[in-house]
C-alpha cells in the first residue's frame, strides 16, 4: 500500500473515460453478437462482478476483508424470491426493493458487531455471521424452502406509464449491464468522495484517522452498509436471471470465490473484481472442459490462485490501479 | 435428567477432538500469525489416509500413525512452498494462501477417494449402559486419547528442547533468532506439527460420522470459534474452550435440532469478541 501523494491539480482522466466507453459499448453489442451460452455467461460475469465490486468497497478501499459477502448475496435473492412470490402480478420494482431491504437490514445487523473487530477477527465474524444466515435459511424450511429453495417466475421488465415486456436474454442482459454501470458509476464516485478518502485514509492508518477526529466505527459500519446493498443488488440481479434462490448461495463458498475474484483482479480498483470474475469464470469453464479434469476444475484454479497471491499480490489490473481511481 | 448427564458425556467427548483440532490451530497461530484456513482440510485428508492405511493393514493404530507422519510432511511442503513466501506481507495474505490450498486439497480428496463416506471401524468395541443409551466405549477412549496427545504436546513444549525454542519463537521471534534459534525451521516444525494433529485428529474422529471430503469446512469453522473464544495463540484456553463450546452445543442439542444447534456457538463467540475479545479463559491483560 503506497501513500496517497499530495494534493495536485488532477489532470483529466480522458484515458480513463475512453477505455470506460469502449468497455461499456462491448458490453452492450455483446448479447447480439455472442451465441446463447456465452451471452447468459456475459450476463454472469457483471452479477458476480458486482458482487466482487460491492466487497471491493470493504476489501480495496477501507482494507477489511469480509468473508461473509455470500449473506448479503443470498438475502438479496431470497428477498427477491419474496416479493415475486407473494405480490401478485410479481413486480421487478419490489423485487428489488425487497431484495435491498432484506439485504441492507443483514448488513445493519453485521456491520454493527463485526465493526468492532479488526484484521482477521473482522474475516472470522463476518465469516460465522454468514453461517448464521445460512443455518437459519437451511433449517427454516416452511419459509426458505430449506435445502431445495424457491422457486419463482421472471417478473416482466416495466417501466410505468412506458413500456413492459417480457425479459429476453438481451434485453435481460442490457438491463444488468445497466444496473451495473450504474452502480460502478455511484460507487467510484463514492470512493472519490470526502466519505471515500477517510474510508482510505482508515486502510492506510487507522489510529491516525481516528487521532485527525474521524468516527472511525462509524464510517465502517456505512461501509459495510453500502457494501452489502450492493451485494444484495447482485443477489436480486442473480435471482431474477436463474428464477430461484438456494441456500447453497449463502454458503461460505460464494463468500470465497468473491475474494478470489478481488485478489485475482487487483483489490481497490473496481474495476479489477470485474476482471478477476471473468478471469476466473473463464478460467472455470476452460479448465471443466478439459478431459480428466471436469469437476476438479478448482485444483488448477487453487494452484493459479495460490501462485498469483504469491508473485501478483496486486492482481491483474494492480498495474493500472493509480489511473483506474484518477 | 438422564438426558443432561449423557448430553454431558457426548459434550465432553466431542469437546476432546475438537480440542485436538483447535490446539493444532493456535500452535499455527500463536507462533507465526497464520489463521489456517486449510486446518480442517489437512483433518480431512489425514481421515482419508487413516482409512486407507486400516482398509489396507487393519491395523486401527498403525492408521493413526501414519496420517499423522503422512499429513506432517504434506504440511512441511505446503509451509515451505506457500506460506514462507509470504512472512512478513500482511496477515490478511495468509488467510487467502490457506484458503486456496483448502479448495485444492478439498478437490483433491474428492479425486483420489469419491465422494461416498469412508468408514473407519471402531478400534475398541463393546459399549457400555447409560440410562437407555448404549454408549460405546470407543467414545471414551478417544476422549481419553485426545487427552494424551494433548498433555504430550503440552510437556513438550513446557519441558523438551525444541518445546522451549518453538515458545521461544513465540514470546520474541527476533530474540530467538539472535539466540540461535532456526527460526524458519521453528515455522515448518510448528506447521508439520499443527498438520499431524489434524490429521490424529481426523483419524479418531472417523468412527463417529464417517469420513467425507467436506467435513474439513465445519472442523475449520469450529475450531476457529474455539480459538477466539479461548484466545488466539493461548493453548490452554483454546482446550477449555473447546469442551466449553461442545458442552454448550450438547445442551442446546436437547432443545433443539444439533444444526440449528451450531448457532449457540456462533452467538459465543460473537459475545466473546464483543466483551472480552482476549478470550474467555486467559487472565485479563495489563
Amino acid at each position: 500500500m503506497t501513500a496517497m501523494p499530495a494534493a495536485r491539480p488532477r489532470p483529466p482522466a480522458v484515458g480513463y473515460w475512453i477505455g470506460f466507453g469502449v468497455v461499456v459499448v462491448l458490453l452492450v453489442i455483446a448479447p447480439l453478437v455472442l451465441p446463447p451460452f456465452w451471452q447468459r455467461f456475459a450476463t454472469e460475469i457483471l452479477v458476480w462482478g458486482l458482487l466482487a465490486m460491492s466487497s471491493d468497497i470493504l476489501i480495496g478501499y477501507t482494507g477489511m476483508v469480509s468473508f461473509g459477502h455470500s449473506a448479503f448475496f443470498g438475502l438479496g435473492m431470497y428477498g427477491a424470491a419474496a416479493a415475486l412470490l407473494t405480490v401478485k402480478p410479481p413486480s421487478l420494482g419490489l423485487a428489488l426493493l425487497y431484495g435491498l431491504v432484506a439485504a441492507g437490514a443483514a448488513a445493519v445487523f453485521v456491520a454493527y458487531f463485526a465493526t468492532r473487530l479488526r484484521d482477521i477477527y473482522f474475516a472470522i465474524s463476518t465469516l460465522v455471521f454468514s453461517q448464521i444466515f445460512y443455518v437459519i435459511i437451511f433449517t427454516w424450511t416452511e419459509v426458505t424452502g430449506g435445502e431445495n429453495g424457491l422457486t419463482f417466475s421472471q417478473p416482466r421488465l416495466t417501466i410505468p406509464g412506458l413500456w413492459s415486456d417480457r425479459f429476453t436474454p438481451v434485453t435481460f442482459h442490457w438491463f444488468v449491464l445497466a444496473v451495473v454501470v450504474l452502480s460502478y458509476l455511484l460507487v467510484r464516485r463514492i470512493t472519490q468522495s470526502p466519505f471515500g478518502m477517510v474510508l482510505q485514509s482508515i486502510r492506510e492508518n487507522e489510529p491516525r484517522t481516528r487521532a485527525i477526529g474521524y468516527h472511525v466505527e462509524r464510517y465502517k459500519i456505512v461501509a459495510v452498509m453500502l457494501s452489502g446493498l450492493f451485494a444484495g443488488l447482485s443477489g436480486v440481479l442473480y435471482a431474477l436471471q436463474n428464477k430461484f434462490a438456494a441456500p447453497d448461495f449463502v454458503f461460505f463458498v460464494v463468500s470465497g470465490e468473491v475474494v478470489i475474484f478481488n485478489v485475482m483482479g487487483g483489490m481497490g480498483t473496481l474495476v479489477g473484481p470485474f476482471t478477476g470474475a471473468a478471469f476466473f469464470l473463464l478460467l472455470r469453464e476452460g479448465l471443466s472442459r478439459l478431459p480428466y479434469l471436469a469437476e476438479y476444475y478448482l485444483i488448477p484454479l487453487g494452484i493459479i490462485f495460490i501462485i498469483m497471491i504469491i508473485f501478483l499480490p496486486q492482481g491483474l489490473l494492480g498495474f493500472l490501479r493509480r489511473r483506474l481511481n484518477a | 435428567m438422564d438426558q443432561i448427564i449423557i448430553q454431558t458425556l457426548h459434550g465432553l467427548v466431542n469437546g476432546m477432538v475438537l480440542a485436538m483440532v483447535a490446539s493444532g490451530l493456535t500452535l499455527i497461530f500463536g507462533i507465526m500469525d497464520i489463521v489456517n484456513f486449510a486446518h480442517g482440510d489437512l483433518l480431512m485428508l489425514g481421515a482419508f489416509v487413516g482409512a486407507s492405511v486400516l482398509g489396507v493393514t487393519g491395523n486401527y493404530w498403525l492408521a493413526l500413525l501414519v496420517a499423522a507422519v503422512v499429513i506432517a510432511a504434506l504440511g512441511v511442503v505446503l509451509q515451505v512452498t506457500t506460506l514462507r513466501p509470504l512472512i512478513g506481507r500482511d496477515p490478511l495474505t495468509t488467510i487467502l494462501a490457506t484458503f486456496g490450498i483448502s479448495l485444492v486439497l478439498q478437490k483433491y480428496a474428492l479425486w483420489q477417494w469419491g465422494p461416498t463416506v469412508r468408514r473407519i471401524s471402531e478400534p475398541v468395541p463393546g459399549d457400555f449402559t447409560l440410562f437407555h443409551l448404549q454408549y460405546p466405549w470407543y467414545r471414551i477412549a478417544t476422549a481419553v486419547l485426545a487427552g494424551l496427545i494433548i498433555g504430550g504436546l503440552w510437556l513438550f513444549l513446557k519441558y523438551g528442547k525444541y518445546g522451549i525454542w518453538i515458545r521461544a519463537t513465540t514470546q520474541d521471534r527476533v530474540m530467538a533468532q539472535a539466540m540461535g534459534i532456526p527460526v524458519p525451521l521453528v515455522y515448518t516444525a510448528v506447521f508439520a506439527i499443527g498438520s499431524a494433529m489434524a490429521a490424529a485428529s481426523g483419524v479418531l474422529f472417523g468412527p463417529f460420522a464417517g469420513v467425507t471430503q467436506t467435513m474439513g469446512f465445519d472442523f475449520t469453522l469450529r475450531a476457529f470459534i474455539v480459538v477466539v473464544v479461548g484466545g488466539m495463540g493461548n493453548l490452554g484456553g483454546s482446550i477449555l474452550a473447546s469442551i466449553f463450546v461442545s458442552l454448550l452445543e450438547s445442551y442446546a442439542s436437547i432443545v433443539v435440532s444439533p444444526a440449528q444447534a451450531v448457532i449457540v456457538s456462533f452467538v459465543v463467540l460473537v459475545l466473546t469478541m464483543l466483551f472480552r475479545p482476549t478470550g474467555l479463559f486467559v487472565p485479563t491483560p495489563k
